[in-house]
């Protein structure tokens, strides 16, 4: 089944529902998000991907189509519309900046304590958030203010973990973090969807990080959906995505110019290691050895 | 050339409280910056990069160890507030977040604002305004409110700022990592442009490898210490430091490196994505040729 279905979506914000300036933040919209997997968002400044963010989790409500999570029409009865808030859980970008309790572990708890849960499960969602975030049981009972920048932002995930979504949405998880506190924080989501089988939908800019941790791209421009395809057929694309102004990973615009150089490496080079793989088999080696 | 900053061993640590130990952010840190520059520094959150540049703009002094600023010692034990004050117009920092540095609501106002700071005459900060919204292509939005521009346009903004009050040396501190694609490549086309046309010295602080690999040199920061200083092919030129540190390299960099793995000779240094690709390509079809060759002998 698939986790997010959006069928002919469109919206727009106040001022710019009517009249002569009328401009919609999302045009005619339709997708569908299989259960499970990682994908990624993409697209410029405006694209209109946080406005289809927010629609997911119902914090917006569209002018026109539906919105369906596991099959369910998620506006059907307005009223009942807040557990579909907690079954999308959606990760802001620089969530750090709202912890807030006495405690990591409090801060954590926070979101399941709103949903009504009791003292031992709630003991039992904190630690298990910590663990999928990566996040050290001696690091629970200090105040959030006292981590660093990359323990507060996996504190700040471990608190929407917490909630068990079926559904997270992340908004530049990584932004602002060095290499290693990239790994740390993707690796960490990464390996909650595979072991949870939670479904992950994560916005970024970067395409290095989309193209390691992502299976599936949904590319947005100009309030439409320019293309949801598997990782490797997005980035083969590279002359569209540049058409919207959008960057493929460096070592995709490697493979396009060994390609103008006759060394035909293939178009959908969008790893460092893939690429490595594939010099070896035009030497005739065995990638496997 | 002549330094417009040199820093000798300079050591700080963030003083702690009851709960909190002390935290030495850096540890013996020395280097000369010439005049007209263009630096990058690279290390991984908590190396002591920011605070570095704090140091450098003034707003925080070393515990030890000693700075000058265009040849004045900061640390001297005579130095004035009236000598501080006027380093600190030499040395701006523009920072990450652009909706922390913008201040006024119009976008000429907000550019204006550190040079009626500086007191001058209304006539020259209008002229010294509008070359600066000229310098940036910003030149169009001087009359727009300034809540209703892009991230990447507000950095702009802000640079102009730093442009009009005429300072010699500009620190960016990660001021491109909010920025979507465009807007960080657009933003990094103003910072060299600054360098190389205004002979402004800058300094950029930054996560992205392929960002610093623009810079004429790049210092790489671990534990509050420089551990290495050279030219962009020569720190990258080491890989394994370079991951050890926690940092990365340019991807052409990397694919180079596994490649020189599989006997594929090829220089570490090529990156950007054609010259790589061409240096890739010469070795792979050489190498294959050998192959065909020893396979038809």
């Amino acid at each position: 089944m698939n986790a997010i279905e959006m069928r002919h979506v469109s919206f727009a914000y106040g001022s710019a529902k009517n009249g002569p300036t009328a401009k919609k933040a999302l045009d005619d919209i339709s997708l569908a998000v299989e259960s499970g997997g990682i994908t990624g968002l993409i697209g410029h400044t405006g694209s209109g991907k946080s406005t289809l963010v927010q629609m997911i989790n119902g914090l917006l409500k569209p002018d026109e189509g539906e919105v369906l999570l596991d099959g369910v029409n998620i506006w059907a009865e307005p009223k009942k519309i807040r557990q579909f808030r907690f079954k999308a859980g959606l990760v802001m970008q620089y969530p750090e900046y709202q912890l807030f309790a006495e405690t990591v572990a409090e801060d954590i708890a926070f979101g399941p304590k709103n949903m009504g849960l009791e003292k031992d499960e709630l003991d039992r969602r904190v630690r298990e958030a910590a663990r999928f975030a990566g996040l050290a049981d001696d690091l629970l009972q200090k105040s959030p203010f006292d981590l660093s920048g990359g323990q507060k932002r996996r504190a700040a995930l471990a608190g929407v973990i917490a909630m068990r979504p079926k559904i997270l949405i992340l908004d530049e998880p990584a932004a602002g973090l060095d290499p290693a506190g990239r790994r740390d924080i993707l690796g960490g989501i990464k390996r909650f969807s595979r072991e949870s089988g939670t479904t992950v939908l994560i916005v970024s800019h970067s395409m290095e990080d989309m193209a390691m941790y992502c299976d599936d791209i949904i590319v947005m421009a100009h309030a439409k959906i320019l293309m949801h395809k598997p990782t490797a057929e997005v980035f083969s694309d590279w002359e569209q995505l540049a058409s919207v102004g959008l960057d493929v990973p460096l070592i995709t615009r490697v493979a396009a110019a060994l390609i103008e150089n006759g060394v035909d490496i293939g178009r959908d080079v969008y790893t460092v290691d893939y690429a490595v793989g594939k010099v070896r088999e035009l030497l005739g080696e065995n990638p496997e050895s | 050339m002549k330094p417009i900053i040199k820093a000798e061993n300079l050591v700080f640590t963030y003083p702690g409280d009851e709960e909190q130990k002390p935290v030495k952010a850096l540890d013996g840190v020395s280097f000369e910056i010439p005049e007209g520059s263009f630096t990058a520094i690279l290390g991984h959150n908590g190396s002591g990069k920011s605070t570095l540049a704090k140091l450098l703009c003034l707003i925080n002094l070393p515990d030890r160890g000693r700075l000058w600023i265009d040849g004045r010692e900061m640390t001297a034990d005579d130095v004035t507030e009236a000598e501080i004050l006027a380093a600190r117009r030499e040395v701006g920092m523009v920072f990450q977040n652009p909706d922390n540095q913008i201040v006024a609501t119009i976008v000429e106002e907000d550019v204006a604002f550190g040079c009626e700071n500086l007191g001058l005459p209304p006539a020259e900060i209008r002229r010294r305004v509008d070359e600066a919204l000229a310098d940036v292509g910003m030149t169009e939005f001087a009359r727009n409110p300034s809540y209703k521009l892009s991230g990447g346009q507000k950095q702009h903004v802000a640079i102009a700022g730093t442009i009009a009050m005429r300072r010699r040396c500009v620190i960016f501190d990660e001021s491109t990592a909010m920025l979507d694609p465009v807007g960080r490549r657009e933003v990094m086309d103003i910072i060299e442009k600054l360098n190389h046309e205004e002979g402004i010295t800058v300094l950029i602080i930054t996560h992205h490898m392929n960002e610093a690999a623009r810079a004429d040199r790049i210092l790489v920061m671990n534990g509050g210490r420089i551990i290495a200083d050279g030219s962009p092919s020569a720190v990258f030129g080491e890989p394994e430091r370079m991951w050890e540190a926690g940092l990365d390299v340019p991807q052409t960099t990397e694919f180079a490196y596994k490649l020189r793995e599989l006997g594929i000779k090829v220089p570490l240094d090529l990156f950007d994505p054609a010259d790589c690709a061409e240096a890739v390509a010469k070795a792979v079809l050489e190498k294959r040729g050998g192959a065909r060759r020893e396979a038809g002998s």
